[in-house]
């Protein structure tokens, strides 16, 4: 292990990535993500990397889908507003199976929202652009998670040959804490099948194009066997203070940070009360909350959205308790007093 | 007669012996043989990485025989900017339509060309969609009739805009190295873009290099394949002219013979 230095989320997270062996970045700026390509624009040089400032998130999108195509590591990083724009690449990298690393530092909407911290993403990184296929979606709590997890992000992208994308928020990108990063060198990968020039061997395609529809049916089914193995293999969830809990709150990234605040306060005052934590949204941990569901008397899912988690919580549960749910949006963070409110209310009801 | 004439009677190393889906008299072909000659010519085969489009040569990836990615409609100077900066030691080039290229795809053209990205983009004007079955491009000529411009392109009353001239709009910028036009509509035309596509792909380690076919579609402009090149020769060059507007390294040669004479 190396030794703790103190980093601000954004550029913790640009650095994991460049110690990951990823040496190419292609975005384009959007708040509350700018200290990543700021970041990468100097550091990747200096690694003999290289950095382009795309004209649009569309262009970065698709620059990843040629250097995955070649087989480098690489990543992009945007706020939702670009993120729906990297969808057109990113689709084409899922049916083109190209490894690929995205970073999503959400901000609320819909439109233009605002530039402050929100998590109603969700739904566009959990059920993505057009066509049958996944993102592999994790969701750092803390910024050495999040350093630890883009790490793991290229080999889950290289393992599986698919996108990944690490869903973050303004919170994380932009708090400083103290991270270390872990010093085994990047693992090795078969990448046959990338266009690396056809030397020795017979050419290579990387194309999601199948115009026979049985062909894209078996293309389909291929792609669903790979994600049954992911949803068998790559489950991550925490379970905080779980074992003795009458009620569960459910929430991820900077909410769930928000929650164990609350959580303590409730305790404090003699409410047993723990937090379901998914660290991976897909695959999402739902047996979990299953189990989770029939000991406790409830479940509240705390969102920075109007509710988006909420819905994989709902098919956890199967309706073995009540969900309840609790929610700001636009920028606006919950304190641990409303949530604290919250579990009191229902408790009372 | 040299090399390059007799390699027209042979079947070129870098294309694969797969049959086109191409209409009969459409030019695609011809350019796709042009593409694989100058491949060939440098000896780049295994080296070399093709984006193709989409549009009608969305299936190019079979019929180049080197290693081809498919890109999504419009982007492939994206795709190709992110082969480069990663693989700078590989050959790249780009194969694209109209509709592709000066449509949807061109913010990625301008800036690629802007960058002056290291590739080679084979840009093929049929004035038409083809693959989509004849609507309006941004190339289709004013008064041209396609699908979606029933009565003629028409840019006072119906606002449909006028034809855009690719090579003339990139030779406003800094960076490219090498920008022509070239038609395929008769043997002498051919012969003449054979030399233009080698010349684009030998300078392609110095920046960005692009050529512009002036071809057909006769499928979808409703006529047979002499007719439409007739057509293209009689209307289609008046509007993008024939020529190699910029070609930097020639421009460096001469100014530094000029100053040692
Ligand atoms: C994002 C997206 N929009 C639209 C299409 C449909 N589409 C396929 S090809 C094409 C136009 C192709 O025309 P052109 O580039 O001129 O090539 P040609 O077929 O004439 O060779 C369009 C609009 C698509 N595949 N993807
Ligand atoms: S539709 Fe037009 S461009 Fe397409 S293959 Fe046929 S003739 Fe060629």
């Amino acid at each position: 292990m190396g030794e703790k230095i103190l980093m601000k989320g954004s550029e913790a997270i640009a650095e994991a990535a460049v110690r990951a062996g990823c040496k190419l970045f292609f975005g384009y700026p959007i708040t509350p993500q700018n200290e990543v390509p700021e970041y990468m624009s100097k550091r990747l040089f200096e690694v003999g990397g290289q950095f382009v400032q795309a004209e649009s998130e569309v262009a970065a999108s698709n620059m990843c889908y040629g250097a995955a195509a070649v087989g480098h590591r690489v990543m992009t990083s945007s706020s939702s507003p670009g993120v729906t724009l990297k969808q057109e690449g990113l689709s084409y990298c899922a049916g083109s199976e190209l490894p690929v690393v995205v970073v999503n530092v959400m901000r609320g909407g819909p439109g233009l929202g605002g530039i402050q911290p929100a998590q109603s993403d969700y739904f566009q990184a959990t059920r993505p652009g057009h066509g049958d296929f996944r993102y592999i979606v994790i969701a750092p709590a803390t910024i050495q998670e999040a350093v630890d997890l883009m790490m793991d992000a290229f080999d889950l992208a290289d393992r599986y040959r698919n996108p990944v994308m690490v869903l973050a928020d303004g919170l994380i990108g932009q708090m400083m804490e103290p991270v270390v990063f872990r010093e085994d060198p990047p693992k090795e990968y078969d990448k046959s099948w990338a266009c690396t020039g056809c030397a020795g061997r017979e050419k290579n395609i990387v194309n999601s194009l199948y115009l026979d529809p049985k062909d894209l049916e078996d293309h389909n089914f291929h792609l669903f066997r790979k994600y049954d193995e992911v949803e068998k293999n790559e489950i991550r969830v925490e379970e905080y203070l779980m074992e003795d809990a009458e009620v569960a709150l459910a929430a991820y990234g900077t909410t769930a940070r928000i929650c164990k605040t609350a959580i303590g306060l409730l305790r404090a005052q003699g409410f047993k009360v723990g937090l379901v934590r998914p660290i991976t949204l897909w695959p999402f941990p739902y047996r979990t909350f299953r189990k989770v569901a029939d000991r406790v008397r409830f479940v509240l899912d705390v969102e920075m959205s109007m509710g988006q988690m909420i819905q994989d919580v709902r098919l956890g549960v199967v309706e073995r308790c009540p969900v309840h749910f609790y929610g700001r949006v636009g920028g606006m963070v919950p304190a641990p007093v409303e949530i604290v409110q919250q579990v009191q209310r229902l408790l009372a009801e | 007669m040299d090399a390059n004439d007799t390699a027209v009677f042979t079947y070129p190393r870098s294309l694969s012996r797969t049959p086109t889906h191409y209409c009969p008299g459409c030019l695609h072909g011809v350019a796709h043989r042009l593409v694989a000659e100058a491949i060939d010519a440098l000896g780049v085969r295994e080296k070399t990485v093709g984006i193709c489009p989409v549009g009608c040569s969305v299936l190019a990836y079979k019929y180049f025989d080197c290693d081809m990615i498919e890109a999504s409609h419009g982007r492939a100077p994206a795709v190709a900017t992110g082969v480069k900066r990663a693989r700078p030691d590989l050959v790249c080039f780009t194969y694209q339509g109209d509709g592709d290229l000066a449509s949807i795809g061109m913010a990625e053209i301008i800036h690629a060309a802007n960058r002056n990205e290291p590739i080679t983009v084979i840009f093929y004007n049929n004035a038409i969609y083809g693959m989509t079955g004849g609507q309006m491009a941004p190339t289709t000529l004013v008064g041209m009739k396609t699908s979606t411009s029933p009565t003629g392109r028409d840019p006072i009353d119906r606002g449909a805009g006028y034809p855009i001239r690719m090579v003339e709009l990139l030779n406003t910028l800094e960076g490219p190295v090498y920008l022509a036009r070239q038609s395929l509509l008769s043997s002498a035309d051919i012969f003449r873009a054979r030399r233009v596509v080698q010349r684009a792909f030998s300078l392609q380690s110095k920046g960005f290099t692009f050529v512009e076919f002036v071809g057909t579609c006769p499928t979808n402009w409703g006529m047979a394949p002499v007719e439409a090149r007739e057509w293209a020769q009689k209307r289609m060059i008046e509007v993008f002219p024939i020529g190699v507007f910029r070609d930097r390294e020639a421009e460096a040669a001469k100014a530094s013979a000029a100053k040692e004479a």
